[in-house]
C-alpha cells in the first residue's frame, strides 16, 4: 500500500529520486568535524527565523505610531509572546554567529578554492542578504537604537558622490527616518529579503552538491573515472549520478550517517541557545540593546550609537578613516574582498593543516585583527581605540595581500593521498 | 618610527581605562524578583508615589497584581485610585503638555526603566538625591544631573545632604558627592529606606520583564529535556557510526 502510493508519487514528481540523489544517496566525506555542523545549523536558525517571524507579524503593527507599544504588546500580553520575540531576536544573533563560524570553516580548509568559488559567491550574497535582513528588521522595534542605528547606516550612502543625498531619500523614502521607512523595511524584511534568502540557500546547496562537499583535509573524494581500484572505492551505495562520472574514495552517504551526527550538533547549539533565549536574552546588552527598550525620538539622540554585533567590525573600519567616503569605500571593500579570495589564495593546497607557517599565522592574526575590529565597533571611541581600529583594518587587508603573495610559491606540506582519520 | 608608534600607543592607554563606565559608580540593587512580599511594597509605593507623575503605560493593573501575588479584589480596592478599570494599562491623568511645561519635560514612562537604565541604576537613582538649592525643585542626582523632578521620596528618607570633596578628573579639579547622609526627619531610618527603594527598584525590574520568572522556570524545563535527548543523539549517531569507523 505505502509502496504503490510513493509508486504514484514518483511517477508525477521525482520525489525518490531528489531523495536519493541528495540526501540518502549523497556522497560525502566521512571526515566531517566539529567545524561542518554549522551549516545545518544555519538552516535551523532560518527555519526558526522564518516561524517566529510569521507568528510575531501576527501581532506585530507596522507603523510608527503603533511598532513600539505592539512589540511591548507582544512581550506581555501575547501568550508566549515573549518567547517568540526573544527566539526572534536571539535567532539573528545566533544566525550570524553560525554564518561567521561557517565562513571560518571555509577559509581554514580552503574550501572556496577552485572547483567550489560560485559556492563561495552564492555564499557570500547569502551573506550579503542576511546582513540586509538583520538591518531592516533592527528598525521594526522602533526603538532609539533601531532609529538612530539606521539613521547612521543609512547616511552612509549620501557619502556617494553626486547621487548621495537623493539615494539616501529614496532608501528612506523621506527627509527623515519616518514611517515611510519604516513601513518599506517591514515589506522588505518579511517578504522580499527572505525570498532572496531562501532562493540563495537554494542554490547554494544545488552548487555544493555540483562539486561535492570539502573536507578537513582538502583531499577530494572524487576521483577520475576507472583511477580507483575496486577495493578501494567507498563501500557504500552513491546515486548513479555520482558514481558514473567518478570513482568515489572515503565517502559515506549524507544520510543516516550525517543526519543522526547533525542532530547531536542540533541539540548541542540548542542547549546554549536556549540558554540565551531563556536566562540572557539581551546577553548583556549585546543582543538587545538597553536605548531600543526606549521609543524612537527623533528629537533624542542617544549618548552612544552602536550596531548590534554582527556589524561591529565593518563598523570599526569605517570609523578608523577619517574621511567619510574613504571608510564608506574601506567597508565596502572589506566585505567584497571576502568575496575575492578564491582568486586571492593562488595556492593549491586548501587545508590549513598541510599549508605553510606562515599561512596559520596569518590566519591567526586574522582572527584576532576580526575581534578586536568587533570589540572597538561596540563600544566608545578613544584616542586609543581610532588608533587600534587603524591597525586593525591595516591588518585585517593585510591578511589578504599576505596571502595572495606567499600563495603564489608556498612552502606545503606533503597532502595525503587518502582522507586521514 | 615603530619607537614613536609604541610610546604613543601607551600615552593614550589611560583615555582607554577612563571611557570605561559612568563617572558615578553603582551600588548593588541585591533585589529579588522571587520575593513577592517586596515586589508588593514596591507596588504600593510606586502607586503611591511614582504615578502621580509617571505611567507604564504597556503594563496592566490585573497583570501585575496576579504575578506579584496581589489579590484582585484587594488590588482594585487598595491599588487603583483613579477607577480605572482592573483590565486596563497603569495610567494617570497628566496631560503630555501639562508635565513639558511644569517639569521642563514629560515625566518619561517607567515601564520599560529597568531595561534601559539597569536594575542597579535604578537603586542608585533613588538613593542619589540631594539639596541642591540651585535646582528648581530644591534637589539634584548624583547619577541624573540636574534632575528635573523634586524628591518625592523626602518624607520617607527625611533631608539627604552630600558632602564634597574635591578631585581631580581628566587633569581638572571638580567638586564630587562622596556621601549623602540625612538630616533623620524622614518616616524611615536609613535601613528601611534602604529597603523601600531596594522594593521600588525590584518592583520596575518585574515590570521591565513581567516574563522573567516563568521564562527561568521553563527554561530549566528545556534545559534538562535537551541535555537527556544530547546524550540520546550522541547514543544514535555512535550506534549508526559503527560502520563507517
Amino acid at each position: 500500500m505505502f509502496g504503490s502510493i510513493i509508486d504514484w508519487i514518483d511517477q508525477r514528481i521525482p520525489m525518490t529520486r531528489v531523495w536519493n540523489m541528495h540526501i540518502a544517496q549523497y556522497p560525502a566525506p566521512k571526515n566531517f568535524n566539529f567545524w561542518y555542523f554549522f551549516g545545518s545549523l544555519a538552516m535551523l536558525v532560518l527555519v526558526n527565523q522564518i516561524v517566529t517571524g510569521i507568528w510575531l507579524t501576527m501581532n506585530y503593527v507596522p507603523s510608527a505610531e503603533g511598532a513600539f507599544a505592539s512589540i511591548e504588546y507582544i512581550m506581555r500580553d501575547v501568550e508566549y509572546g515573549w518567547l517568540l520575540r526573544y527566539l526572534h531576536s536571539t535567532g539573528a544573533s545566533a544566525f550570524f554567529v553560525v554564518v561567521y563560524l561557517h565562513m571560518f570553516r571555509g577559509m581554514i580548509y580552503g574550501s572556496y578554492q577552485k572547483p567550489r568559488e560560485l559556492l563561495w559567491l552564492f555564499g557570500m550574497f547569502i551573506f550579503l542578504a542576511l546582513m540586509a535582513e538583520a538591518f531592516m528588521g533592527y528598525l521594526l522595534p522602533w526603538g532609539q537604537m533601531s532609529f538612530w542605528g539606521a539613521q547612521v547606516i543609512i547616511s552612509l550612502f549620501g557619502a556617494i558622490p553626486v547621487i548621495g543625498p537623493e539615494l539616501t531619500e529614496w532608501i528612506r523614502g523621506d527627509y527623515v527616518i519616518s514611517g515611510a521607512t519604516l513601513n518599506r523595511f517591514f515589506a522588505l524584511h518579511v517578504i522580499a529579503l527572505p525570498l532572496v534568502l531562501v532562493i540563495l540557500i537554494f542554490l547554494h546547496i544545488i552548487a555544493l552538491h555540483e562539486v561535492g562537499s570539502n573536507n578537513p583535509d582538502g583531499v577530494e573524494i572524487k576521483r577520475k573515472k576507472g583511477s580507483v581500484a575496486e577495493e578501494d572505492k567507498a563501500k557504500f551505495k552513491f546515486h548513479e549520478y555520482y558514481t558514473n562520472k567518478k570513482d568515489i574514495v572515503d565517502a559515506i552517504p549524507f544520510h543516516p550517517y550525517y543526519t543522526v551526527k547533525d542532530i547531536v550538533g542540533v541539540v548541542g547549539f540548542l542547549i546554549l541557545f536556549c540558554w540565551v533565549v531563556f536566562f540572557a536574552p539581551a546577553m548583556g546588552g549585546f543582543f538587545l540593546e538597553a536605548p531600543n527598550f526606549e521609543a524612537a525620538n527623533p528629537l533624542k539622540t542617544p549618548e552612544h550609537i552602536f550596531p548590534v554585533w554582527y556589524f561591529t567590525p565593518f563598523y570599526a573600519i569605517l570609523r578608523a578613516i577619517p574621511d567619510k567616503l574613504l571608510g564608506v569605500v574601506a567597508m565596502g571593500a572589506s566585505i567584497v574582498v571576502l568575496a575575492l579570495l578564491p582568486w586571492i589564495d593562488r595556492g593549491n593546497v586548501k587545508s590549513i593543516r598541510y599549508r605553510c607557517g606562515m599561512h596559520k599565522l596569518n590566519i591567526a592574526q586574522f582572527v584576532v585583527t576580526f575581534i578586536i575590529l568587533g570589540w572597538v565597533g561596540a563600544t566608545p571611541q578613544t584616542d586609543f581605540k581610532t588608533i587600534l581600529s587603524q591597525i586593525t583594518t591595516v591588518t585585517y587587508f593585510m591578511f589578504f595581500v599576505l596571502l595572495f603573495v606567499y600563495s603564489k610559491n608556498e612552502k606545503t606540506k606533503p597532502v595525503p593521498e587518502r582522507l586521514t582519520k | 618610527m615603530m619607537k614613536k608608534l609604541i610610546i604613543g600607543l601607551f600615552a593614550l592607554l589611560p583615555s582607554l581605562t577612563m571611557a570605561a563606565g559612568p563617572s558615578v559608580p553603582l551600588l548593588e540593587a541585591n533585589n529579588d524578583l522571587t520575593d513577592k512580599a517586596s515586589l508588593q511594597r514596591g507596588a504600593q509605593l510606586f502607586m503611591n508615589y511614582c504615578l502621580g507623575c509617571h505611567q507604564m503605560q504597556y503594563q496592566r493593573y490585573e497583570r501585575t497584581f496576579r504575578d506579584i501575588g496581589i489579590p484582585t479584589k484587594m488590588g482594585q480596592e487598595q491599588l487603583i485610585f483613579d477607577g480605572s478599570k482592573v483590565g486596563g494599562h497603569i495610567l494617570n491623568a497628566i496631560e503630555t503638555d501639562d508635565a513639558a511645561k511644569w517639569f521642563g519635560a514629560a515625566p518619561p514612562d517607567l515601564t520599560l526603566v529597568d531595561r534601559v537604565r539597569g536594575t542597579n541604576w535604578v537603586y542608585t537613582y533613588l538613593k542619589s538625591f540631594y539639596v541642591d538649592e540651585s535646582r528648581p525643585f530644591g534637589v539634584n542626582n548624583t547619577v541624573f544631573p540636574s534632575v528635573g523632578m523634586p524628591h518625592v521620596l523626602q518624607e520617607l528618607q527625611g533631608v539627604p545632604t552630600a558632602r564634597f570633596e574635591e578631585v581631580e578628573e581628566h587633569g581638572v579639579k571638580i567638586q564630587k558627592v562622596v556621601e549623602i547622609t540625612t538630616d533623620g526627619s524622614g518616616e524611615m531610618s536609613d535601613d528601611e529606606y534602604d529597603q523601600a527603594a531596594r522594593d521600588i527598584t525590584n518592583f520596575l525590574a518585574y515590570v521591565g520583564e513581567p516574563s522573567r520568572l516563568e521564562s527561568e522556570a521553563i527554561g530549566y524545563k528545556v534545559i534538562a529535556f535537551l541535555i537527556v535527548l544530547f546524550i540520546l543523539a550522541f547514543l544514535l549517531k555512535k550506534e549508526y557510526w559503527r560502520d563507517v569507523h
